[in-house]
């Protein structure tokens, strides 16, 4: 357990400093949410429509970004084979690593969210829900983006062919994460059905995502 | 004759060899009597004459599940026996399956324009059938990113298992976000709602299908056998003419 905890609190820490990188995410997210509006126009009505939409797909390819860094960075300086050859179980690790990767860089985006969400004339009640399906969705696209990015730190290659993996498997998420949204904002249906089953999805990914990252790393590391 | 002794490619080559032709043959007669078949059955009372797209929009929707389905049994024999065929299997898959499913994309939306007065639209069916498509290409890329074969065969074969977990939850998102297509009718509790003149003619061009599947998956394994160990013999000439 004390392993476990090191191996979070070690890459919270990388991840925060200098070399880090995990902010990027955060900038990334405010500057696609700022560039929505240039491309559909200043209407306030319309962005409000839309706002739980641009506030989703800016976190879904934010997320994205910041994947990359997962497993390279402990690739190129060796502490992955150690990782992988420690006494800790690999799977246990990899879902670690995923958490504090989401605790470093998935967290500031949900607490960017209602500034953001300010900006695109969203009220309480919508902004909240954004947060809040975020903040459970979001776990999920880490975890299922773990796989893509293992797959990639094994292969050498990483950039698109991960985006490329990773997108069509995230669409679950995407389409249960916004559909919660628009049932908080504007129903018909009770927020809670949708919610539960992006629960659900985000339980799943937690099962689903070390295991298959955990065998690729075993299988792809040599 | 059992599935290790074919784990010698020599032994594998030799049989496909004897076996391909039957196959091919086999697959011709039925695709010829299921296109007959479908050539004389009656037009619909509403769809008129498009609704023998459907002998051919079918059974490439259904292979386009199937050999992912293949794929994946072939991920596990790549990732739990060991076989070294299974990842010679699982590659020559890929783009077959990524042509079955391109196929009932178009037919689909062939069909769709007389009938529902639009080439694409966003309804469940047709968007999961994209995405399927899309983690085909994905899976494609993912082969030809890496040039060792057995690293590349390892990855995919995760991606696959990954693939097919998730494919089941993609299915049920999309179908939860918007449906027009219509429910399946072939295969249901109750029996059938497809009439028995267009319900023959559907199976046999499944079957054909089917079996042109396996022909042009043996043949497809025999050439990536045959691709690598020319590309080995070439890796051997190199490292003599280096040497």
């Amino acid at each position: 357990m004390t392993a476990l905890a090191a191996l979070i609190r070690r890459d919270i820490r990388i991840a925060l400093r200098v070399g880090g990188g995990a902010l990027i995410g955060v900038l990334f997210f405010l500057t696609v949410t700022v560039l929505m509006p240039f491309a559909l126009g200043p209407d306030l009505a319309l962005l409000t429509r839309l706002g739980p939409s641009i506030l989703w797909l800016g976190a879904l390819l934010a997320s994205l970004l910041t994947l990359d860094r997962l497993f390279t960075s402990d690739h190129e300086d060796g502490s992955l084979d150690l990782i992988v050859m420690g006494r800790t179980p690999l799977e246990l690790a990899c879902a670690a690593k995923a958490l504090a990767h989401w605790l470093a860089a998935g967290l500031p985006l949900i607490i960017a969210t209602p500034v953001l969400g300010l900006m695109l004339n969203l009220d309480a009640t919508a902004t909240s829900a954004v947060a809040l399906t975020l903040l459970v969705g979001t776990p999920a696209l880490t975890f299922i983006g773990m796989i893509g990015a293992a797959l990639a730190v094994t292969l050498h290659r990483g950039g698109l062919l991960l985006a490329v993996l990773v997108l069509p498997l995230s669409i679950p998420v995407l389409i249960f994460g916004v559909a919660a949204s628009q049932a908080a904002i504007s129903g018909p249906l009770p927020f809670g059905t949708p919610f539960s089953i992006l629960c659900a999805i985000s339980l799943v990914s937690f099962v689903i995502g070390p295991f298959a990252a955990a065998a690729s790393l075993r299988h792809g590391l040599d | 004759m059992t599935l290790i002794d074919l784990a010698n490619p020599t032994k594998f080559l030799s049989l496909t060899a004897r076996i391909l032709p039957w196959l091919a043959g086999a697959t011709a007669i039925l695709l010829l009597i299921g296109l007959y078949q479908a050539a004389m059955a009656p037009d619909d009372y509403q769809q008129g004459a498009t609704v023998k797209i459907m002998f051919i929009h079918v059974p490439n929707a259904w292979l386009s599940m199937f050999v992912w389905g293949v794929m994946s049994l072939a991920a596990l024999g790549t990732l739990v026996w060991r076989h070294p065929l299974a990842d010679v299997a699982a590659k020559a898959a890929a783009p077959i399956g990524a042509a079955f499913t391109f196929l009932a994309l178009v037919t689909g939306s062939l069909w769709g324009r007389p009938m529902w007065g639009t080439y694409w639209q966003w309804d469940a069916r047709l968007t999961s059938v994209l995405i399927l498509f899309l983690m085909y290409l994905g899976l494609i890329a993912l082969w030809r990113a890496v040039d060792d074969p057995s690293r590349a065969a390892r990855a995919a074969a995760i991606l696959t298992l990954v693939g097919a977990l998730n494919l089941p939850i993609i299915k049920f998102s999309v179908d939860w976000w918007n449906t027009l297509h219509q429910p399946a009718s072939v295969l249901r509790m109750g029996g059938s709602t497809l009439d028995r003149a267009f319900l023959i003619p559907l199976l046999v061009m499944a079957v054909g299908f089917s079996l042109l599947f396996v022909t042009l998956h043996l043949a497809a394994m025999r050439n990536e056998i045959l691709r690598r160990r020319v590309r080995s013999l070439q890796i051997m000439q190199a490292s003599q003419q280096a040497a």
